[in-house]
């Protein structure tokens, strides 16, 4: 849970912003976000969350050992302390210092953005190359095709990913056809854009979205959704620097609570290829973004009620195009799958991802494959926890299928 | 001449017209609540003043105990109105059945319309009792009663539908128009041209009301636009349009007066620019004093304070004497938290709401969600709290 109750709004929301410094939840019963005693069935003894999570590289020690990191060669250099706010600050910066054509824009941004993860940019980078534009969706993403046409790198903001929907149409229309349509005459390849996702448990139906599925249905685009601060930094390198329009969709209730020791090097971590965070021999978990800590705690459940399972536990990270290599790998092991996202079930991601392991591993397959998604109804603020596709609902999935 | 420009007429002179004159900002009272030209007196009864006047300190009231009750995080969200009172003045100047459409700011027209403080309490507690079932964000008020269209995040949708919703009053011939707010920022949004342009070019009776109170968020309107105002924009769109002083609560009732009789008379969409100052932060999840300094708020509320103004026109009438409002504020204030305290007591929304209103039925995929979730319910009573719910 954040520190701070908000939202924009209306572009209202800093969900964890600018008021978290300031908003101090003193007294009262703050029964809109009430907190679950560990104590309560099924949960009993595990403490929730990412910030209990054993997959962040909290330690100096685990950045060294991860082989990702050894692999792009800043496993062993410095790192810095940082939340996924800062990581992506960071990676902001190193995009800006090592590509003079790089500008950041968007509502907010300047005075350092209502999340905070450009603070410090117009100081260093001047506002020319970092700056507000006025109130349009559409508007920022039509100039951001429009830089990147002429090759120039564009990073822009939507303030929340729910309001990037009067920006589809240049996103789906334009950026994703831009080669296509030239026959390679143009690209917008130096094209990136940012958005918060996701739940942070009083967001509701504007402020909670996670719109992943929609782009994801447009070929030409890529969409990545970050897990943590070393990911979200590696990542939105990537991102910035992929020769594709991109969208990085970043859940926002990470920002301050995912801590990690970050590599300070620039480095980029893969688009298209999925992680393996946990192996294990008898189910496949797969999810992305946020949920990740969500299905972290359901293999603990389910690791503790019944002893001698082992789940493996995938992190998707790149929505489109998706890693469809690794995962059938897994279920070819495992021979079971539970998928699950936070957007609502019907139509979902998880449709995608079961419907094309179905096809290459039918026979073998040992039950049917479990989505666990959100509830196919709005975003609702009092219902949140009944929408979420929590530990409990997916350690549910998980034993029916290890049943089935 | 072309038919794109009917009225243009030739020109030998190579010349790009880079301005007009600025719009003038209407005003019927000074800063000290004088009426500067006395045919612009209200035409108002005591009665009428005395309750805007009420409405405002109310609105105060409110504000003042729901912002704190952010802070201290007994409910999730909360915006105020202070230094933008005087929207009141646009509410007291429509019929009761004309249909509003708000932005989010506008508490002041609900008060003003009858909307109760249990009612305000109830939506910003999300309990069984509020009108919207627990399903939004605080603030986003609704009532079909009162004909005010429920709140919406996305900014600057409604401007679009308003037209279409006058279109619809229209065609029932039933001498009502449409109000639509919405801010300067909003105005930056597709939806605003759109908007406009549809009302004008079908003869939409609407008034579309921007308050423009100088920042979006954090960014002040000097880069949001670089013309005169929204009001420019008005002339553009070939919409009758003006400008007023959007502190300035007399001002805001006459024009909005004027507006009606446009809109309801003609079957003619009016824009009205009201220029104000946003005292508050944008919202509880804003610190503005990260872009602004506490200084130029300060300044600005001791130097054009509407409320004040309009206390000081009351004075000058004699309807109100400088006790009154220590009164009515403490009355006010021990209303809302009447309210308050009530609200929070009520449980949350029961939990089939959950399900319901995203179609007029509930189709077999919901169903099957709702019985996974019911069977949940059942197992986990306390995970889910489901003592926290309603029963029915």
């Amino acid at each position: 849970m954040l520190r701070a109750a908000s939202t924009r709004w209306l572009r209202c929301v800093s969900l964890t912003g600018t008021t978290a410094r300031r908003a101090g939840r003193v007294c009262g019963r703050a029964s809109y976000s009430a907190a679950v005693e560990s104590s309560v069935e099924p949960i009993r003894g595990l403490e929730l969350g990412v910030g209990h999570s054993k997959l962040l590289l909290r330690s100096v020690a685990a950045v060294r050992s991860n082989s990702e990191l050894q692999a792009v060669g800043v496993a062993e250099g410095e790192t810095s302390k940082m939340n996924m706010c800062q990581a992506i600050n960071d990676a902001l910066r190193l995009a800006m210092s090592s590509d003079s054509s790089a500008v950041v824009f968007g509502e907010d941004v300047a005075f350092g953005g209502v999340f905070r993860c450009s603070v410090g940019l117009a100081d260093e980078f001047g506002t020319e190359r970092i700056f507000n534009t006025p109130l349009t969706e559409q508007g920022i993403a039509g100039f951001a095709i429009g830089l990147a046409s002429m090759g120039h790198t564009a990073v822009a903001e939507i303030q929340f990913a729910d309001y990037i929907l009067p920006a589809f149409d240049q996103i789906s229309n334009e950026a994703a056809k831009y080669r296509y349509r030239s026959g390679n005459e143009f690209n917008v390849g130096g094209m990136t854009i940012r958005a918060p996702c996701a739940a942070v448990g009083h967001g509701a139906l504007y402020h909670s979205q996670s719109p992943e599925a929609l782009f994801a249905h447009v070929p030409g685009l890529k969409v990545v959704v970050p897990r943590s601060a070393v990911q979200a930094k590696g990542l939105l390198l990537a991102a910035i620097r992929d020769r594709n329009p991109t969208l990085v969709f970043e859940p926002k209730i990470l920002y301050r609570s995912a801590v990690e020791q970050v590599p300070v090097a620039d480095y980029v971590l893969p688009l298209g290829r999925a992680e393996i965070l946990r192996p294990g021999k008898d189910i496949t978990v797969v999810g992305y973004g946020s949920q990740i800590y969500a299905l972290e705690n359901a293999i603990q459940m389910v690791e503790r009620d019944m002893p001698g399972v082992s789940c493996e536990l995938i992190d998707l990270r790149t929505i489109l195009p998706y890693d469809a290599e690794t995962v059938a790998e897994s279920v070819n092991k495992t021979g079971r799958l539970v998928v699950a996202h936070e957007a609502p079930r019907i139509q979902g991601f998880a449709s995608e991802l079961a419907a094309e392991i179905q096809e290459r591993c039918f026979l073998r397959l040992e039950s049917p494959i479990e989505r666990v998604c959100g509830l196919s109804v709005p975003h609702p603020l009092m219902f949140e926890r009944l929408y979420m596709p929590c530990a409990v609902r997916t350690y549910e999935a998980i034993k029916r299928s290890l049943n089935f | 001449m072309f038919p794109g420009a009917l009225n243009s007429e030739y020109s030998h002179e190579l010349q790009f017209v880079s301005s007009v004159h600025p719009i003038p900002t209407y005003q019927v009272m000074d800063t000290d609540g004088r009426v500067l030209d006395t045919a612009n007196e209200p035409q108002v009864t005591k009665e009428e003043a005395c309750t805007i006047y009420r409405n405002m300190l109310t609105l105060n009231a409110m504000d003042q105990v729901l912002y704190e009750a952010q802070r201290q995080g007994r409910i999730s969200f909360y915006m105020t109105s202070f230094g933008e009172e005087a929207l009141i003045g646009s509410a007291a100047a429509l019929d009761a059945k004309d249909v509003v459409f708000g932005q989010y700011r506008e508490a002041g027209v609900l008060l003003q319309r009858g909307f109760t403080l249990p009612q305000f309490m109830n939506q910003c507690f999300s309990n069984e009792k509020d009108l919207g079932k627990g399903r939004q964000m605080p603030i986003h008020y609704g009532s079909k009663a009162l004909h005010f269209q429920t709140i919406s995040s996305p900014l600057a949708t409604q401007i679009p539908q308003a037209a279409g919703a006058a279109y619809a009053l229209r065609r029932e011939g039933s001498k009502q128009c449409a109000i639509c707010y919405f801010g300067e920022g909003a105005a930056s949004e597709g939806d605003f041209h759109a908007g406009l342009n549809m009302a004008a070019t079908l003869g939409c009776p609407v008034i579309f009301y921007c308050r423009n109170n100088g920042y979006a968020i954090s960014t002040p309107s000097i880069e949001q636009y670089r013309g005169d105002g929204i009001a420019s924009r008005g002339l553009g769109y070939g919409i009758d349009t003006i400008r007023v002083d959007g502190n300035d609560i007399w001002a805001i009732y006459a024009a909005t007066r004027a507006a009606r009789k446009i809109a309801v008379e003609q079957n003619k969409p009016v824009l009205i620019e009201a220029m104000t100052y946003r005292i508050s932060h944008h919202s509880t999840s804003d610190d503005s004093s990260a872009y602004r300094s506490k200084k130029e708020v300060e300044d600005w509320n001791k130097r054009d304070n509407p409320v004040s103004r309009m206390r000081a026109w009351l004075e000058h009438r004699g309807w109100w004497a400088p006790g009154d409002d220590a009164e009515i504020s403490k009355s006010a204030k021990a209303d809302v938290l009447a309210a308050f305290a009530a609200a929070e007591k009520l449980k949350k929304p029961a939990t089939h709401h959950l399900f319901e209103d995203v179609y007029d039925e509930l189709p077999p995929n919901l169903e099957r969600e709702k019985a996974e979730i019911d069977e949940l319910l059942k197992k986990y009573p306390d995970y889910y709290q489901v003592n926290d719910f309603a029963r029915k």
